[in-house]
């Protein structure tokens, strides 16, 4: 048989299902892989030896046979989700030696359902940035080159290690986060398929918050089907989060069959973004002739707000991150810095513990929620959010999903942008808008730059609607017969 | 530029983030930039539109206002830098 390191998701719990291969000899292969993928910078804590517990653990449950939907099946998690026992940084100095006694909702859902967890994947501190260079543990390498030379690129972020272990083979699936984009551009960047669900259909219950009204955790997977799957196990009500929405996950890889046909696609102009790459608006308009030849109807809309997405995200934000991360006050967690008093402690201990990024958004958002400011930008930047989710309403009154690129450019090399906050946003410019309307987004790939980088398309849908973002996205992924390898393969051999 | 370095520092104090002096010019550059950046939403008319609140049309969920969790103080005080019989460890505050 092939290498199980090269296996779908869906794909190996068929094989252990059919008693093919063990769960422990898949787990064994991927430690492997993890071990050497670690170039990669990928993870920032292994966990092969819990790992290989839960794999004996799952079949042993399977020998008994009462096995479990993901049993055995070994993904990476993102430093974001809480793991009890299990070191959780956000990818921050601040959180050095935080043990989380607990266990995420989003994590202990994957966990009943039998997952193996290989470890911690790498992250931009806080899950602030789209390179994943913001770590305190250092940048994540994409396994991609370009063949024009051998820089290397990064990965997208903030799930750049989620999204690279998975394009390298050192893991089946990951999970991320998504806050404005967080899952898709990684994704996109790495050649992977990256869900963000409906906000309030997975918990953020025990995930470290950055922006509590646009978090959301998603999959992030080789193929749409396996997104489908991770996303079933992943999502549901959870009584702990107060927006969690109160339905059950239904059955996403049964409820995403079925064909586009007769399905009307949005393709907003306003989405032609200054700066985009040529090559990109060429494979959009390839997605919207495939999903054409598949039946869909193709149909052209408006989203007039776009163009203010970006600048209200990067208010609205900073502002929840500064409300949420003023818990890191060398009081309750981890590190502490010594000062002359109290208030010494805390500026000293959050002076030296949040990195660049993080203590930029800090600053802005202060600002934009101090005395005399809070209406001119915060209340101002949440009217303008109220447009984007109008805009959005209005437009599919007349379509079932909307088509666009999910980033503007392809994956770019390490240092390129990090000097300039602003033109390191614009990365997000095609993500930010559903995130400020909480709505489901995918991205998947669609095929290579001409410099052989991986491109994504992204897939909108309605509220609560991931079914027909993964019916189209499946049919994308079929027309695109995307199968292109990166550069650097951590997993097969032996 | 939007905002000077007295505003950045203040911002900080009140952020409780100590900033080097060395680093004040810098920051405040790019601070400016993206306020200056973010104030295009100026140009949007939001007369009678209301600022956005929830962002899944739901009503909050209510619950019993019972005691469902608790005895786990070591728990909680766990990842603390300083403990003492079951207290977290600050700086002296009264004088």
């Amino acid at each position: 048989m092939s290498d199980p390191t090269d296996l779908t998701l869906a794909e190996a719990r068929d094989s252990l299902a059919a008693g093919a291969l063990s769960a422990a000899e898949l787990t064994e292969a991927h430690i492997r892989a993890v071990e050497r993928a670690r170039p990669l910078n990928a993870f920032i804590t292994e966990t092969p030896d819990l790992a290989l517990d839960q794999a004996r653990a799952a079949d042993a449950r399977r020998a008994k046979g009462d096995g479990r939907a993901l049993d055995g099946l070994p993904i990476a998690i993102k430093d974001l989700f809480c793991t009890e026992g299990v070191a959780t940084t956000a990818a921050s100095h601040i959180l050095n030696g935080f043990v989380p006694p607990y266990e995420s909702t989003v994590t202990a859902n994957l966990l009943g359902a039998g997952a193996v967890t290989l470890g911690k994947a790498n992250l931009d501190e806080f899950a602030m940035g789209s390179s994943n260079e913001t770590s305190y543990y250092g940048p994540v390498e994409n396994p991609w080159r370009r063949k024009s030379d051998n820089r290397a690129l990064v990965p997208g972020g903030s799930s750049g290690g989620s999204a690279a272990a998975v394009a390298a083979r050192a893991a089946l699936a990951a999970i991320g986060t998504d806050t404005g984009g967080s899952i898709r551009q990684p994704a996109a960047f790495c050649g992977i398929v990256g869900l963000k669900p409906t906000y309030g259909r997975c918990s953020r219950w025990g995930i470290v918050a950055f922006a509590s009204s646009l978090d959301q955790a998603g999959p992030m997977t080789r193929t749409v089907r396996d997104a489908a799957l991770l996303l079933t196990h992943m999502a549901g009500h959870d009584p702990k989060d107060s927006t969690s929405a109160p339905m059950a996950a239904p059955d996403f890889e049964a409820e995403m069959a079925g064909s586009v046909r007769g399905l009307r696609i949005g393709i907003p102009k306003e989405y032609r973004v200054d700066g985009m790459d040529g090559e990109i608006s060429a494979l959009w308009e390839k997605g919207a002739a495939w999903l054409r030849a598949a039946g869909a109807e193709i149909v052209e809309i408006k989203l007039p707000h776009t163009d203010y997405a970006l600048p209200a995200y990067y208010i609205i934000a900073p502002a929840e991150a500064s409300a949420n991360l003023a818990r890191y006050d060398g009081v309750r967690y981890a590190l502490r810095e010594q000062g002359e008093d109290l208030a010494a402690m805390y500026a000293n201990t959050r002076g030296s513990g949040f990195g660049a990024e993080v203590r930029r958004r800090i600053l802005i958002g202060t600002y934009v929620l101090s005395a005399g400011y809070y209406d001119a930008y915060y209340l101002k930047a949440q009217r303008v959010r109220s447009l984007i989710a109008r805009d959005f309403e209005t437009a599919f009154e007349t379509v079932d999903a909307i088509l666009t690129p999910t980033a503007p450019s392809a994956a770019f090399a390490a240092g390129e942008k990090s000097d300039d906050p602003i033109a390191m946003y614009l990365n997000d410019v095609l993500t930010v808008p559903a995130s400020l309307a909480g709505l489901p987004g995918i991205s998947v790939p669609g095929g290579l730059s001409a410099d052989g980088l991986p491109l994504g398309l992204q897939v909108l849908g309605k509220p609560f609607d991931e079914a027909t973002v993964l019916r189209v996205a499946g049919a994308l992924e079929e027309a695109a017969g995307f199968d292109a390898r990166p550069a650097f393969v951590a997993g097969g051999g032996a | 530029m939007s905002l000077d370095k007295a505003t950045v520092a203040r911002i900080a104090a009140l952020a409780r983030l100590r900033i080097a002096e060395t680093e004040l010019d810098a920051l405040t550059g790019d601070l400016s930039k993206i306020v200056d950046w973010v104030e295009r939403l100026d140009e949007v008319d939001t007369e009678n539109v209301a600022p956005m609140t929830s962002v899944a049309k739901m009503a909050l969920p209510r619950r019993a206002d019972a005691v469902t969790d608790g005895g786990i103080r070591d728990k909680v005080l766990a990842n603390a830098p300083l403990t003492e019989d079951g207290y977290f460890v600050v700086p002296k505050v009264i004088e």
